[in-house]
């Protein structure tokens, strides 16, 4: 069997899964909802892993693989076509989602086993999944828009999903107007390139770009930000991030599958995609690498305030993201996607093991509430530990050390970073370190303050633990010149995406900034721990403070954005609208159809059915006639 | 023999004519509005036939004879509308029929 015919098998099986639970969902027994759902995505893991082995045991011409299915549409010279394309960059991408997803996936078989709705949210699981598929799967922009789009769709159905909740429902509406904001800039920036090259598939337009375009035209500047526009709102960075929080509001499984391995991720991966057009415009690219360092230490901060553990997680995530677009905007591309992956890993294993202890401590959210679980739910606290020790970047041990440590070193090192973005990256990981500490010495350690009433099954510890095997064994495949030097993955990149060019000053200090780096992450762990195990007291003086205070509001509340929104947008708007309540415009033609009706009133009298006044006013009007023609 | 003057015979038919729009006006038995409409009608003929008289042309005469044969048609029809006004009415009363208000 052709390698390439397997890609809209991949694609269609969620799909299908997800027409099956909508159709037939509430004719079946949960257990066969289960197997049904877990199924397609499964099979969808497998045949990416098979094609995965074949892809890269004996990689195809030009290391791509396209198969083409049926034409979408042809009008006015647009013709799109229902083709896939998988790329090294592409191949990274399907694997996580579909691996990823499957073991989500498998733990809410148990997670929302009590829940309403059992079938239907897995139906719309599978049709997150087969959207984000399309999306990285599309060879052409139009294909990958309806992948965003539904991809956005499915995030609003799921983050409100328990919609008796007015405020999920808001939540929802929210990530979606939102991310809205982003999709508009994007198909925008669809008919700019389209208008330019005439085409939307993406491998011609990459290839016609650098010809048409020289380093730095208006043009090319003008499509990466529109991009980056679409982008920024899907991967939740600065300044259309605020949806992200809120939409915590969904179930925990539905937080991993948005923060791991779809929606969020889609930003990475479409400027991954279009690397070519950002590489021609230096300042959008340059905004790139600002934005993300702007967010990871925004969120950073704002995640070391938070109380609800799953918060902590978002805003972990928005920072994480951060990462990821320090890295593209600096021209790591295949750091960028390293980190992703590792990400993917070991954030979905965050958020189910806190999905999980909520579920056994009766959805209780507050960090501040647990304590002392480590030794009543050993297997989520191991797993927990392993991946907070990747997103801490514990040196040596952990994944997310080497993928953030790329990131650092290749900001530090690239051509168009330099020291402030490494410095920037840097005290986020700092950060990073700080709170991700603090969450797992609150939550596991200390007095015990809400016992754990249930233990969880086997279908919510087993995905647990394989991502945990993930989350530290996924950063071995690519070691650091210093540490063993192993290139498996940018190997794999470097057929997808540019290499990056390293300063030659930079070279020799790669050994040093990871001794900082990965000392920095050790001291925060161990300032965490003094402050929240050793001496809780010391905490508390800090907190006392009215300085403090104010700051803590502030970054909790994700330093105002939520209120300067409301301020400058929404108020007005809303101000306005009461105001043209009764729409100004509409008097015009109101105003018209008023005296159309008064009048015909006034003709309806003249109406009145009597012969006698007909015959009057036939008199009159002919001797109103007959005066205005003697007169004149 | 005396000549009568135009400007008699004018304000004659002018007379006629008003008094058959009044009658036509106040009346509601329909008899009597048809036969007002006749009075109009004959005013305007005596218009004709004094005017073919000053000028001593034929026209106005055979004008005269047109709406003498309109007339009676039109008393034909007229006077059968009645016959069927009054039995669906059981009056002759025009007021009775005016279900065609706006």
């Amino acid at each position: 069997m052709n390698m390439a015919d397997l890609l809209w098998i991949i694609v269609a099986m969620p799909f299908t899964i997800f027409l099956v639970l909508a159709f037939l969902g509430k004719k079946l027994s949960a257990n066969l909802t289960a197997i049904i759902a877990i199924s397609g995505t499964g099979t969808s893991a497998l045949l990416t892993i098979l094609l995965g082995w074949s892809f890269l045991g004996s990689p195809p011409e030009n290391y791509s693989l396209s198969s083409h299915l049926w034409e979408w549409m042809n009008a006015g010279g647009l013709i799109t076509s229902m083709s896939l394309r998988l790329d090294a960059l592409s191949l990274v991408f399907i694997f996580v989602i579909t691996f990823v997803g499957f073991l989500i996936l498998v733990y809410s078989t148990e997670f929302m086993r009590n829940e309403e709705g059992y079938a239907r949210f897995f139906a719309y699981m599978n049709l997150f999944i087969g959207s984000m598929l399309i999306l990285v799967l599309a060879d052409n922009l139009l294909l990958l828009y309806l992948g965003w789009e539904g991809v956005g769709l499915c995030s609003y159905l799921l983050i409100g999903f328990w919609y008796k909740d007015p405020a999920n429902g808001y939540a929802a509406r929210k990530a979606f107007i939102m991310t809205r904001i982003g999709d508009t800039a994007l198909i925008i920036g669809l008919f700019l390139l389209f208008t330019e090259f005439g085409t939307l598939n993406i491998a011609d337009i990459l290839s016609a770009a650098p010809e048409k375009w020289a380093s730095g035209d208006p043009t090319a500047r003008l499509a990466a930000f529109l991009l980056l526009g679409g982008a920024v709102g899907k991967s939740a960075q600065l300044p259309l991030q605020t949806w992200l929080p809120d939409a915590m509001a969904g179930p925990s499984p539905v937080s991993a599958l948005i923060h791991a391995a779809t929606m969020v991720t889609a930003g990475v991966y479409l400027i991954a995609r279009t690397h070519t057009i950002f590489e021609l415009a230096p300042l959008a690219q340059n905004a790139v690498a600002i934005i993300g360092a702007t967010t990871l230490l925004l969120a950073g901060f704002s995640a070391l305030t938070q109380r609800d553990i799953k918060r902590v997680l978002a805003y972990s995530t928005m920072s994480q993201i951060g990462y990821m677009f320090l890295a593209l905007g600096v021209g790591a591309w295949s750091a960028a996607v390293f980190h992703f992956m590792i990400h993917a890993f070991f954030k979905a294993l965050l958020f189910l093991g806190a999905g999980a202890i909520i579920m056994v401590l009766h959805h209780e959210h507050n960090m501040f509430k647990m304590g002392g679980l480590y030794k009543k739910l050993p297997v989520i606290f191991w797993t927990f530990l392993i991946a907070s020790a990747s997103l801490a970047a514990l040196p040596v041990i952990s994944a997310g050390f080497y993928s953030k440590d790329l990131i650092l070193w290749e900001t530090f090192a690239s051509a168009s970073g330099g020291t402030q973005l490494w410095f920037l990256g840097y005290i986020g990981a700092f950060i990073t370190a700080l709170y991700t500490a603090r969450m797992v010495f609150v939550t596991f350690f200390g007095k015990t303050k809400i016992e754990p009433t249930q233990r969880p099954g086997l279908r919510i510890t087993l995905p647990l633990v394989v991502l945990a095997l993930f989350s530290f064994a996924g950063g071995f495949i690519e070691l650091p010149h210093t540490l063993g030097h192993v290139q498996v993955f940018s190997g794999l990149m470097q057929h997808a995406l540019p290499h990056l060019e390293i300063r030659d000053v930079a070279e020799s200090s790669e050994l040093v900034l990871q001794i900082i780096t990965g000392l920095t992450s050790l001291i925060a762990v161990g300032a965490a721990y003094v402050l929240y195990i050793r001496r809780r007291s010391w905490t508390d003086s800090i907190r006392n403070s009215t300085l403090v205070i104010q700051i803590h509001r502030f970054w909790n509340l994700g330093w105002g954005f939520d209120t300067a929104y409301d301020t400058l947008l929404v108020k007005p708007i809303v101000y306005l609208s009461r105001i043209n309540k009764n729409d100004v415009v509409d008097l015009i033609s109101l105003g018209l159809s008023k005296a159309m009706v008064y009048f015909n009133k006034l003709l309806v009298y003249t109406q009145n059915g009597k012969i006698r006044w007909y015959m009057a006013t036939i008199a009159l009007g002919a001797i109103l006639t007959l005066t205005i023609s003697i007169l004149l | 023999m005396v000549e009568i003057p135009l400007t008699h015979s004018i304000v004659l038919a002018a007379v006629l004519f008003l008094l058959g729009l009044v009658g036509l006006l106040t009346r509601r038995n329909i008899l009597f509005m048809l036969m007002s409409v006749e009075i109009m009608l004959n005013a305007a003929g005596l218009v004709f036939i004094v005017g073919s008289s000053r000028w001593a042309q034929a026209d106005g005469q055979v004008m005269y004879i047109f709406i003498l044969s309109m007339a009676s048609a039109e008393v034909a029809v007229g006077l059968a509308l009645i016959v069927q006004f009054y039995k669906k009415f059981n009056t002759l009363d025009t007021d009775a029929a005016s279900k065609l208000k706006g």
